[in-house]
């Protein structure tokens, strides 16, 4: 197993990859997945200069697990500040792994409107996955042990912790 | 069951038990000779005597057997809801040897013929002393008066209205005076039923929680106060069943102090619960008169004891399953509590609310004075009706092991206190759990 | 004494605390009221979008089993599951089974082999929502949409809600409810979540011909006059007063009753100035509220309407979960 960058690392790439896609696609719009991935986009937002404000998804009504969990009983309200018709999103998520996620939250941005395009930026990419959704840009790609998970920490300041699942059951998704 | 009346009963010693003298509550440890159907002899010469088996009555009371003024024992009738059979079977098990049953029956006891029915019926299916109570008016309607000397004269020891209220107090009034020219004994539940309208608890804290309608206080004080006060004027022997509340038992023995022939009776269940028993909507606690405030229940408890209530009874109402499973105001009313009435009291003389002495006269010789029975006492040649019980054992009811054909008891969930061991009418054993029973060695 | 447990807290929550019925506010704490509220807010921003629909109960059968009918409740009920993604069967049988005797435990049996997840119920019985919610198969969820006068919990959660987005929330608040308390599921409600919210002070203001004995035990202090009653309070909430009170002599007339509680604009001045003014609708103009009042600048009616749907998603969607999760932890399989 490769070691984990430091975050200032991880950041940098990010930043990078999110920058190349700003030069490249017309106007995209930021949207993070909460809670980690609003974190990383707030840090985006400052670092790359943007001026209009960042959307955020709580993908809670949308999760494939409620029927194991039931609803999240820290669910806030989404916030999508633009129109999404026609966009070019920049979703920001701190880690990937069975892109269930993912999933849900494209399948919530849907409901505001039909986005030109949707690029995907992780923070990790752990592997494991379980649905065919790729990340566009990675800060790190790491494979870990089947016990092991990532975590954002944050928000400030922002750090990776590890984790070691003891129930089986909790570990199946990333969600 | 099979009877066995028919036979000679045999000769019994109960030996190690402590009696109970249902009058002042003294205990004796003797043993007792149960032969031809009476109490031969008590202590020495009872431990002399041969007999045919010996019962065990070690760590056990052993009283009168237990008297009932109100049960409904559902036959004739709706034979889902019990038989003479399973209920007078049941009373046994519950210590019960005398059960007054209602005239809530279908149909409803109001003649003569329908009160030498249940008689034959109890003959043929009771183990014990069934007593009918005529209905005061026909159909229990509270409008027409019933032949009260035709039931009287079939075997009726008293009239009641079983839980329906009479028309006014013109017919009370009526009803009152025409039983006192025959020296007839009305039992009436005290309610004003357009105060009662539509209720079905205690108009109070769970009621206003709950949102039920409510029975007020009012509804049962309203209704004692005219009725002692029609009895002060008629004559009649009134006595006032399952009074529910606090200012109730008040006003009784306030007429009492002022001497007149008026009793009462308060069921076990206002004895153990409150209103707040309907707190989750459980449609058992569903009762006429309603379980009341635990002031009220205090009351009941200090009138046993004083002895302003004569008698505690069952007000006994087995139900099917189909009865009491509704929303609340569409079930019907009642408990099935004849086999727990002992136990529930012995739990309330536990707690430190009823002294035994007053539970065991409510239950012995406060309702057999009400009747104008002879006093029950375990005295050399009273009747061998005994209830031999063990307070401190526990049994668990439950839909499997009651024997009324009614399974909304109050207690369904955990053990009571008190097993009745064994029950004899007329010297007779009429229910034994076998643990105590003896194999004949006392054979001398 | 022998203590009976209130069971209301055990039969609607799951052994961790979740939702899985949502028959009663009695037993549920003020974080759950919270929770509630909460996440009504999120789904008050789905109504906002493009497609106001999430996938929560995609697959599942609500039953708005009605057997008093009120095509307004029925209405946002349905409305609310819809947006769920439910599929939804109204059957009105206020009339029909029951007319017919079947009996309510005959006509359960026969909805429950549809297969339902969700029976949302209406009934003029108090206690027929807990009554049904012992009697279903495990896994189905019950939502109280009003029974008897007992509860209508989902319209005082909308209130509370409306509450908290004009008052920021509840903490000093004073509360006059205003009415026919007797006979109101809705102001039984109202009290409870107020009290558990922690307002300041709940003023019940009505003729004591329709107060519940012992009104006073359910967190609330009673008022004889609108003129104290209304003394700066900061929310007043105007109960619909049913025209068959005239007959059973708890009432004189509409008139009278009009000309002392009638919360007219004259009344309304004794109020905070902030004070906003509700009413569970629909609306007796000229008998509860005159028409000025009830479309007035301090009336909020319109938001409880609105927000009607977003808490009946919340609560369905959260006893759905509940049920769900309770299946999964017992067998160790999901559906999903």
């Amino acid at each position: 197993m490769t070691s984990l960058l430091p975050m200032d690392e991880l950041l940098a790439n990010l930043e990078d990859g999110v920058r190349r896609q700003y030069q490249q696609l017309d106007n995209p719009a930021l949207v993070g997945i909460r809670t980690g991935g609003v974190w990383l986009a707030n840090r985006l937002h400052e670092r790359l200069g943007l001026s209009e404000p960042i959307g955020e998804l709580d993908i809670s009504f949308y999760r494939d697990d409620f029927s194991r969990l039931g609803l999240n009983p820290r669910v806030r309200p989404s916030s999508l500040p633009f129109e999404t018709q026609g966009r070019n999103i920049v979703l920001v998520d701190d880690v990937i792994m069975s892109g269930r996620t993912i999933r849900a939250a494209m399948n919530e941005l849907f409901d505001y409107g039909r986005p030109a395009r949707i690029v995907l930026a992780t923070l990790l990419d752990l592997g494991a996955r379980e649905l065919p959704v790729q990340p566009d840009i990675a800060g790190q790609s790491l494979t870990l042990p089947r016990d092991k998970r990532l975590k954002l920490r944050g928000p400030d300041p922002l750090r990776v912790e590890a984790v070691t699942l003891s129930d089986a059951r909790g570990g199946e998704s990333d969600q | 069951m099979s009877l066995t009346w028919a036979r000679n009963p045999e000769r019994v010693r109960i030996e190690g038990a402590t009696l109970v003298d249902p009058a002042s509550g003294q205990q004796t440890d003797r043993s007792v000779l149960i032969d031809r159907g009476r109490v031969a002899a008590l202590g020495a010469p009872a431990d002399e005597s041969p007999v045919d088996r010996v019962v065990s009555g070690h760590g056990c009371l052993l009283t009168p057997g237990l008297t009932d003024l109100y049960a409904s024992l559902r036959e004739p009738g709706d034979g889902q809801k019990g038989s003479m059979a399973s209920e007078a079977r049941a009373a046994a098990r519950g210590g019960f040897t005398t059960v007054c049953t209602a005239p809530d029956s279908s149909p409803v006891n109001d003649s003569g013929a329908i009160t030498s029915l249940i008689r034959d019926l109890a003959a043929r299916h009771s183990p014990i002393q069934v007593l009918p109570l005529g209905a005061a008016t026909r159909e229990l309607a509270g409008e027409r008066l019933s032949d009260m000397v035709g039931l009287t004269g079939s075997g009726c020891v008293a009239l009641s209205n079983g839980g329906e209220p009479l028309a006014n107090a013109r017919v009370l009034r009526r009803c009152m005076a025409y039983a006192r020219t025959f020296g007839i004994t009305l039992m009436l539940q005290p309610e004003n039923a357009t105060l009662a309208a539509g209720g079905f608890a205690h108009d109070g804290r769970i009621t206003a929680r709950l949102g039920l309608v409510g029975v007020p206080e009012v509804a049962e004080t309203a209704a004692v106060a005219e009725m002692v006060l029609l009895a002060e004027e008629t004559g009649v022997r009134l006595h006032l069943s399952q009074l529910s509340t606090a200012r109730g038992v008040a006003m009784l023995r306030e007429a009492r102090d002022r001497g007149l022939a008026v009793t009462g009776d308060v069921a076990i269940h206002h004895l153990c619960f409150t209103e707040e028993a309907l707190g989750g909507f459980d449609s058992r606690f569903h009762l006429r008169p309603p379980l009341r405030s635990e002031r009220d229940r205090q009351a009941l408890l200090a009138g046993v004891n004083d002895g302003t209530l004569s008698a505690i009874v069952s007000q006994h109402q087995p139900h099917d399953d189909a009865a009491k499973r509704a929303p609340l105001a569409e079930t019907a009313p009642g408990l099935s509590t004849i086999e727990s009435v002992l136990s529930l009291g012995l739990e309330r003389v536990a707690a430190g609310e009823l002294e035994q002495s007053a539970l065991i006269r409510a239950l012995t010789v406060g309702p057999a004075a009400v009747l104008d029975l002879p006093e029950p006492a375990l005295v050399e040649g009273a009747h061998a009706d005994l209830c031999l019980f063990d307070p401190a054992a526990e049994w668990h009811p439950s839909a499997d092991t009651l024997m009324s054909t009614g399974k909304n008891a109050p207690v369904m969930d955990r053990s009571l206190p008190g097993v009745v061991h064994q029950t004899w009418c007329g010297g007779h054993p009429v229910h034994s759990t076998g643990d105590n029973a003896g194999n004949g060695s006392g054979l001398t | 004494m022998s203590v009976v447990e209130d069971p209301a807290r055990s039969i609607q929550l799951t052994d961790d605390g979740d939702l899985r019925h949502f028959l009663t506010l009695d037993g549920l704490d003020r974080t759950m009221l919270t929770r509630i509220l909460d996440t009504a807010d999120s789904f008050i921003e789905v109504g906002a979008r493009r497609i106001k629909n999430v996938p929560l109960l995609r697959g599942s059968t609500v039953v708005n089993l009605f057997f008093e009918s009120s095509t307004r409740t029925r209405s946002t009920f349905e409305l609310a599951a819809k947006r769920l993604s439910a599929d939804v069967l109204n059957l009105d049988i206020g009339t029909s089974a029951t007319a017919k005797g079947e009996s309510l435990s005959d006509t359960l049996l026969n909805l429950e082999a549809m297969a339902s997840d969700m029976f949302v119920v209406r009934h003029s019985r108090s206690g027929a929502a807990h009554f049904i919610a012992s009697q279903v198969t495990p896994g189905v969820a019950i939502i109280n949409a009003g029974d008897g006068r007992h509860s209508h919990p989902t319209q005082a959660m909308l209130d509370m809600l409306t509450i908290r987005q004009h008052k920021g929330g509840f903490e000093g608040l004073k509360v006059a409810i205003v009415g026919d308390i007797l006979h109101s599921r809705v102001a039984r409600a109202q009290i409870r979540a107020l009290n558990t919210l922690g307002v300041e002070e709940v003023r019940v203001i009505a003729p004591d011909t329709l107060l519940p004995t012992d009104v006073e035990s359910l967190g609330c202090r009673v008022d004889d006059s609108m003129q104290s009653g209304l003394a700066d309070v900061d929310v007043i909430i105007m109960l619909r007063l049913q025209r068959e009170r005239m007959e059973g002599a708890l009432l004189p007339s509409e008139r009278e009753f009009y000309r002392v509680y009638g919360l007219s604009n004259e009344k309304l001045a004794w109020a905070h100035p902030e004070a906003i003014v509700m009413h569970p609708g629909p609306i007796n103009r000229g008998v509860e509220i005159e028409s000025a009042v009830a479309d007035g600048p301090q009336s909020v009616i319109l938001d409880q309407v609105t927000n009607g749907i977003a808490i009946r998603m919340a609560v369905m969607s959260m006893a759905m979960g509940g049920q769900r999760a309770t299946a999964w932890n017992r067998t160790g399989e999901g559906s999903s």
